[in-house]
């Protein structure tokens, strides 16, 4: 066998070994229920869950930050319309609750779910989409 | 009114340089086509023409358009939505890249230059390489056409020259066709930064030179000239590889300096989409090296090329089709062009490969089997490693595609990129780096072709002693304990000891040659600085007593960020920190102005002093100046005292930024030879939010008397009559008094204005609030009779500011590599260029 064979398997053995992984290490969009499931079963990976703010007419309702304001927790609703208190370790971020939709990356503890990473989409991000007017 | 000539004429240079774009592909072709040496000359001389044609249309566009920003007229979508009238000139520049539309301009603009160039410098190779030029034109032009095919009802391009009215839909517009918009909404402000200025530029420069390696590719596909395209194509290649990786490391510091995204590189989407091209592009120059220097690996060579301009090509498709969506925090919006870069994404891709795949055959290979002790064998493995390190990071940031394809097809697809993915990326691209490392380390040492066994190892004993005794001082120094991390840095330093021996033999003969073994230095040195400021990267204002988050949960947390009152001094890890206050920053002064010492005006950039304001010891503002202050910024002036009574102060900055969503942090770094001190605000009072004040305390005293507010000692120093009031018409017979209280705090004395007014018989109070103290003062009531007056005093809780602060160890070695390796790019790019050049002279192409 020659030398460029052996690195060519290698090559192929690599790659496909780095497809496994990333299939592995993917995390996945889940609701609370399927979220909650995997925490009972053991599985602790930190999974991607979407929803909204919880309101009441309209007005944003549970969100509590801690007294010394470094730490808050939420409550938020997924696409199942499920409600689920959420603890983040951080302040709140300023624009959170004028957020549209929250994607909270993190996993349960007991009946918690701890987000380590909050992704926010807002209503007027990047682009204007009417004119005031100003004469 | 509207301003419809210039826009028209925009327009018009767009629909020009698409079809002088699309003529000058065809004569090219036909040029690169004809059998006879006088129909290829006027083909060409026809695709010169329309070249340079092209050129002066996409050099009108970018005229048209800064003409456009440059006068204000709003009446244009494009200008209103990224310029505004206070917009610096400098930064009105930048207003053409922060649209989509502009930076497809800039991208044109860029190629239709180095097509020039590539025309000036070439002789065989004008015409086939044009014609692959000239195609890309058309498929960029065509982003910008914005023009409707009549009939299929399709839109093709989003032109930069549309009126505001026609791209979008207000009311006003019903009533008042002609409306203009007084003012632009302006550039984000988070932008208006120099780097704002030069990375883009920098980056798609980087975009743009990449076609060239392929074009010459193609070229030489196509000709049967399969060996010639390396020579001209390999000074580009090195070109490209250099500005697009100094692009990429603008981008890095950028993001660490300013936009706050915690480090310098977070492995997101739009990062990653750049960074893989460079990969294959890096391992294509290694590949074209060997093939120059021993005709091996050709065939590997015009895979790389290919490989690396369908891989920007695809980039461009995940940044600006809007595929990325949840995944990125700073992708393009959709323009509706998904289907035309697909299109474009597609022919390029299928063309080439077919090409590639009919010549295959017929392409040269060396029948000789690289010896596993030659140089070409070793630099060979090190573009496979490079490669696999671009394709690691290219299948996780392909997941959204994944789930695209899978959804075409009826599927479901929930699959999310990994949760962490700074540790996800981190924990496999550091043991490619470590390949790189040692692959490049040794490499170097193959001088020329082969080497003996005992010829090689007694040539490495030298570096691989210093490695060691150096690595293991680094280590016990430093106390690195993490296996992974010592293995890191003993390849960062064995490269950086290995070339480092090759610099010097190579300087004694020939210093033409050394850009090789700079540039790996370099390369060294970023991996060194890379181990220690990711991987040693701390949070020291952690609090580590540990709480309990709740009482459902037994989970027990950390705090990573620090709340500081103001002037109430609070440790954290080795310093003391103190929060001063608010500050503002003058537009034409470099210090910064306490928030207290200023009255507000009905123009939010306009401030006016309330006493004369020094600095160092001078007098910057005099009382009652007007100051120009950039509204958006507030900066947050932090005192650190070391452990060693040593002081300095930081002023990490906050920015009400509506087309962001709210506030954006950026921060403050103390800089130090051994490591920076980086130190955000995470949290800060909303100056857009109602504060909620206590119940008004009254006070009825004298002048010149003490009294205490919120345990401060104040005094009303003076009461005048004022003849004007900011904001309110005073008649002849109204009254105005404006009181000077002055309140001693815990650092300084603050002065107070409340205003008492009389207008038209009714009685105005105007408070005036010392945000230091939390403290808002009114001006109640005045007894002429007693001579005393009345103050009322609110207050709330006191300032404060939530911060992180972390130290990035060696941060500086990362930006001395970048630029060691810049220096080395330079230097090969000069050799490869003078080869290219005397072959050319000789007329061998």
């Amino acid at each position: 066998m020659k030398t460029s064979h052996i690195i060519g398997i290698i090559i192929i053995a690599a790659a496909i070994g780095i497809i496994i992984t990333t299939a592995g290490d993917a995390s996945s969009y889940v609701t609370f229920d399927t979220a909650q499931e995997m925490a009972l079963n053991g599985n602790e990976n930190s999974i991607h869950v979407v929803g909204e703010l919880k309101k009441k007419n309209g007005e944003i309702v549970g969100i509590r930050p801690s007294v010394d304001k470094l730490s808050f927790s939420f409550v938020m609703v997924d696409d199942n319309k499920k409600e689920q208190k959420v603890f983040y370790n951080e302040p709140m971020p300023a624009d959170f609750q004028r957020s549209e939709k929250v994607v909270v990356i993190g996993s349960y503890k007991d009946d918690l779910f701890v987000a380590e990473k909050i992704l926010m989409k807002c209503p007027s991000k990047y682009q204007e989409n009417t004119v005031k007017a100003e004469m | 009114m509207i301003h419809e000539f210039i826009g028209g004429l925009g327009h018009l240079f767009v629909v020009v340089a698409f079809i002088s774009a699309l003529y000058s592909a065809f004569c090219f072709f036909r040029a690169a086509q004809a059998k006879e040496l006088s129909e290829e000359r006027s083909w060409k001389v026809n695709g010169r023409v329309a070249f340079y044609l092209h050129t002066i249309a996409v050099v009108g566009i970018v005229f048209s358009l800064f003409y456009i920003i440059y006068n204000h007229y709003f009446e244009y979508h494009y200008a209103w939505s990224h310029s505004s009238r206070r917009l610096p000139a400098h930064y009105m520049i930048s207003c053409f890249w922060e649209g989509q539309e502009g930076s497809f301009l800039l991208w044109l603009f860029w190629h239709a230059l180095l097509g020039v160039i590539v025309i000036l410098t070439n002789k065989y190779w004008e015409a086939p390489v044009m014609t692959v030029f000239s195609l890309v034109q058309v498929f960029l032009a065509s982003m910008i056409l914005g023009v409707v095919i009549p009939g299929l009802n399709i839109k093709l391009g989003s032109s930069p020259f549309i009126l505001l009215r026609d791209a979008i839909d207000a009311p006003i517009f019903k009533e008042q066709p002609d409306f203009v918009p007084k003012d632009g909404t302006g550039l984000n402000p988070l932008l208006q930064n120099y780097w704002m200025v030069i990375h883009p530029p920098t980056l798609f420069l980087g975009f743009a030179t990449t076609v060239i390696p392929f074009a010459f590719c193609i070229a030489g596909l196509w000709k049967r000239r399969y060996r010639e395209w390396v020579r001209p194509a390999l000074p580009w290649a090195l070109f490209s590889g250099a500005i697009l990786g100094l692009g990429i490391l603008m981008g890095g510091y950028w993001a660490y300096e300013t936009l706050n995204f915690g480090g310098y590189w977070n492995w997101d989407p739009v990062e990653n989409a750049v960074y893989v091209p460079w990969l294959f592009l890096i391992a294509a120059i290694h590949t074209m090296i060997t093939f120059k220097n021993s005709d091996t690996a050709l065939k590997a060579s015009v895979v790389l090329v290919i490989t690396t301009f369908v891989l920007i090509l695809y980039s461009t498709f995940l940044t600006r089709s809007g595929i990325l969506g949840n995944s990125s925090v700073h992708s393009f919006t959709d323009l509706g062009l998904s289907g035309q870069l697909l299109i474009y994404l597609l022919f390029f891709t299928i063309g080439s490969v077919v090409l590639a795949v009919i010549r295959w055959k017929e392409m040269p290979t060396s029948e000789k089997e690289a010896s596993t002790y030659s140089r070409e064998f070793w630099i060979f493995i090190g573009a496979l490693v490079l490669c696999l390190m671009g394709f690691q990071v290219l299948i996780p940031t392909s997941i959204p595609v994944w789930n695209s394809i899978v959804e075409l097809f009826g599927g479901v697809s929930n699959l999310a990129p990994p949760a962490d993915q700074i540790l996800f990326y981190s924990k496999f691209q550091l043991w490619f780096a470590v390949g790189v490392a040692l692959l490049s380390g040794t490499g170097q040492f193959f001088w020329w072709k082969n080497m003996k066994k005992e010829e090689l190892w007694s040539s490495l004993t030298v570096p691989v002693i210093i490695t060691l005794v150096l690595t293991t001082i680094i280590v016990v120094v430093k106390n690195v304990a993490d296996p992974s991390y010592i293995i890191l840095l003993l390849g960062g330093v064995y490269t950086v000891v290995a070339n480092t021996k090759i610099l010097i033999n190579v300087l004694k003969k020939n210093p033409k040659l050394s850009g090789g073994a700079v540039t790996h230095i370099g390369i060294g040195l970023m991996l060194i600085g890379v181990m220690f400021s990711a991987g040693y990267s701390k949070v020291v204002s952690l609090n580590t007593t540990g709480m309990l988050i709740s009482k459902e949960s037994s989970t027990e947390f950390n705090n990573e960020n620090l709340l500081l009152f103001i002037n109430e001094p609070k440790e954290m890890a080795d310093y003391s920190l103190k929060y001063k206050g608010e500050r503002l920053e003058p537009i034409n002064a470099s210090d910064y102005i306490s928030r207290n010492d200023i009255r507000k005006t009905s123009e939010p950039h306009m401030v006016i002093a309330k006493r004369d304001i020094e600095a160092e010891g001078e007098v910057i503002f005099q009382k009652n100046d007007t100051i120009e202050i950039a509204p958006e910024n507030t900066y947050y002036e932090i005192e650190y005292t070391d452990n060693r009574g040593k002081k300095f102060t930081l002023y990490p900055r906050a920015q009400v930024n509506e087309s962001m969503g709210g506030l954006l942090a950026s921060p403050d770094i103390k800089r130090g030879l051994a490591k920076d001190l980086y130190t955000h605000v995470s949290s800060i009072r909303d100056p857009n939010n109602d504060v909620e004040w206590s119940d008004m305390e009254e006070f009825e005293i004298s002048p010149k008397e003490t009294f205490f507010v919120n345990d401060y000692v104040a005094k009303v120093d003076k009461l005048e009559r004022i003849p004007e009031v900011e904001g309110v018409e005073l008649e002849k017979e109204d009254v105005a008094v404006k009181a000077t209280i002055i309140v001693q705090g815990e650092e300084s004395e603050y002065i107070a204005q409340p205003i008492f007014l009389i207008k038209n018989g009714m009685v105005g109070r105007i408070a005036d609030e010392i945000s230091d103290l939390g403290l808002k003062l009114t001006l109640l009531n005045i007894y002429p009779e007693k001579n005393s007056f009345a103050i009322g005093a609110n207050t709330r809780q006191k300032d404060w500011v939530v911060l992180k602060a972390m130290e990035k160890p060696f941060i500086n070695v990362l930006w001395f590599g970048t630029l060691l390796l810049m220096v080395g790019f330079g230097i090969a790019i000069k050799r490869r260029y003078s080869e290219f050049r005397k072959m050319r002279e000789k007329g061998m192409e």
